[in-house]
């Protein structure tokens, strides 16, 4: 199974995740080149959201920022920061969040605030930013990460964007009618809740990867389903489309 | 105001030792130059309020200016770590940095709440995080109608907002355009206001009737400052330099390099170095 990278073979899943018709809030990084690959081929149509307050966003290179010129040049309109929190995102109009992190652990909850204590830590990430209401304001969450035992852990430092919290009903306890985190794509396998615990459990393995693998990168004692399936491999569009997207964005942010 | 100020004239009138500053732009339309000029005048004991440090006050803060940060995401976007945030945070250097930290969500509230005058905002916002445990100032209101339970923090009222627009008129009204982040909430919500501009125009000339303007008597002064965002940038003008993003990944890295930086590229420099520094990135150079 060679021919692609495990990180192309994740980004390509996790853009076929989204819909046409979706209206999906963007983060940076691995989400918005999973986001920009659905836009370009399955999904011509959909809504690209990014937290800058630009809507309907149509980049021709990756932004390195939330709020490259790019994006506000492509979009549909550009509103402000504080209206795109309060009508656009509060005010339920996204259907899918895609976020990224530093940790997350079996019920998809997220870190991306401190490893160690919060007073004392052992490496400072950059914080929430717009993922804390993200992840409770859009309709259901779709997280892209890449497996290891660092990044898959047992128990998270700090718990900066709310998944399925500590599994069950705990969303709705807290009163969220929003679906919470409904994908998690790795670049080994795709992970789906639990109907009833919420616990994140492997519903397919990517071409080549075992399941031994799998329980290897992964920090908690890792589930699969009952038929787990296989990945289909990138298709030829879909791999030449990300790798020429991304070879645009690497030559406009070598020279600007 | 109508007579624009040197930028020296215009900080020195704004900025004081113990102040809580806001400098905005949100990726775009960042004020650096006027960052830099603060570092410059070595203001002290700064409470400083963004939501996105960036470079800006991963510089202030690596100077020694601030003892505060309010902030909702601290990181060098799509690069890594603010390294002099970090260092700040994680070992007390240059000294110890006591941080206020937010979601996005809060701190747009939280401005558009200031400029409104008001006390507080309230957002359905933090629901399950451990925010509210470190955060003093995350708290929760109970709605008088229907009873539900919402996030609740202060509002933002700076006592100076410092901000870098497109351009001002003679009359001294300033516009700005693209990407407009929290500016206009950011100047409201302050007892005083910078605006740096790329360039001074008769008039503003054919516009849209819903152009974002802040009213010359909105601004307490006025500087011009050609290439003010570098390394952000003005939409119409020049582009971002994400290179000298990633390369401050470098540069910030080490104490020592980024003192010897700060010299060469702040301490020995004024406002006249940024107009250089863009000549490459004009929209129409491409």
């Amino acid at each position: 199974m060679s021919g692609y990278t495990p990180t192309e073979m994740m980004t390509v899943a996790a853009a076929r995740a989204l819909k046409n018709e979706d209206v999906c809030f963007v983060g940076i990084g691995m989400p918005s080149a999973a986001a920009n690959l659905a836009r370009l081929t399955h999904a011509p149509d959909i809504t690209l959201i990014y937290e800058s307050g630009t809507l309907g966003t149509k980049p021709s290179v990756l932004p390195l920022s939330i709020g490259d010129g790019e994006l506000c040049e492509t979009a549909l309109t550009t509103v402000p920061v504080p209206e795109m929190f309060r009508y656009w995102l509060q005010g339920g109009r996204i259907s899918v969040g895609f976020l990224g992190g530093a940790q997350i652990d079996r019920f998809a909850n997220l870190n991306t605030t401190v490893i160690g204590p919060y007073d004392q830590p052992h490496v400072r990430l950059p914080g929430g930013g717009g993922a804390p209401e993200i992840a409770t304001s859009c309709g259901e969450i779709f997280i892209i990460m890449a497996q290891s035992r660092r990044s898959f852990v047992d128990r998270l430092d700090f718990i900066t964007s709310f998944g399925h919290g500590e599994g069950g009903d705990n969303r709705a306890r807290l009163g969220l009618k929003t679906k919470g985190p409904t994908r998690l794509i790795t670049d080994m396998a795709l992970f789906e809740p639990d109907p009833t615990t919420k616990e994140m459990i492997v519903t397919s393995l990517h071409a080549g990867v075992t399941r031994e693998q799998v329980a290897e990168a992964t920090g908690w004692p890792v589930r699969f389903a009952d038929g787990v399936t296989d990945t289909p491999p990138p298709s030829a569009t879909e791999l030449q489309t990300l790798r020429d997207l991304q070879a645009r964005t690497a030559r406009a942010h070598a020279t600007a | 105001m109508s007579r624009p100020l040197s930028l020296a004239e215009a900080v020195e009138a704004a900025v004081h030792d113990g102040d809580t500053v806001a400098m905005e732009g949100f990726t775009h339309l960042i004020p650096h130059a006027a960052g830099h000029e603060v570092i410059r005048q070595g203001r002290k004991h700064l409470t400083l309020i963004r939501m996105t440090p960036d470079l800006i006050y991963d510089q202030l803060i690596g100077m020694g200016c601030a003892d505060k940060a309010v902030f909702s995401w601290g990181g060098n976007p799509g690069v890594g770590s603010l390294h002099r945030f970090r260092d700040a945070i994680q070992n007390g250097w240059p000294h110890p940095l006591q941080i206020e930290e937010h979601s996005h969500a809060a701190m747009a509230n939280a401005y558009d709440a200031g400029a409104a005058g008001l006390p507080l905002a309230v957002l359905r916002g933090y629901v399950g995080t451990d925010l509210p445990g470190v955060n003093p100032n995350i708290r929760s209101i109970v709605c008088p109608f229907t009873g539900e339970v919402l996030a609740a923090v202060p509002s933002i009222r700076p006592d100076v907002a410092i901000i870098h627009a497109q351009r001002a008129d003679r009359a001294g009204n300033v516009m700005l355009e693209g990407i407009v982040g929290v500016q206009k909430e950011a100047v409201l919500a302050s007892k005083r206001a910078v605006v740096t501009v790329e360039e001074v125009v008769e008039d503003f000339g054919p516009r849209s009737p819903n152009a974002v303007i802040l009213p010359a008597w909105t601004v307490t002064a006025i500087a011009v400052v050609p290439g003010g965002a570098y390394p952000s940038y003005a939409h119409g003008h020049y582009k971002r330099h994400n290179a000298f993003y990633k390369a401050w990944d470098a540069i910030s890295k080490d104490r020592d390099s980024f003192l010897a930086w700060a010299r060469e590229n702040i301490l020995e420099q004024g406002p006249e170095l940024f107009a250089g520094l863009v000549e490459d990135l004009m929209e129409a150079a491409e």
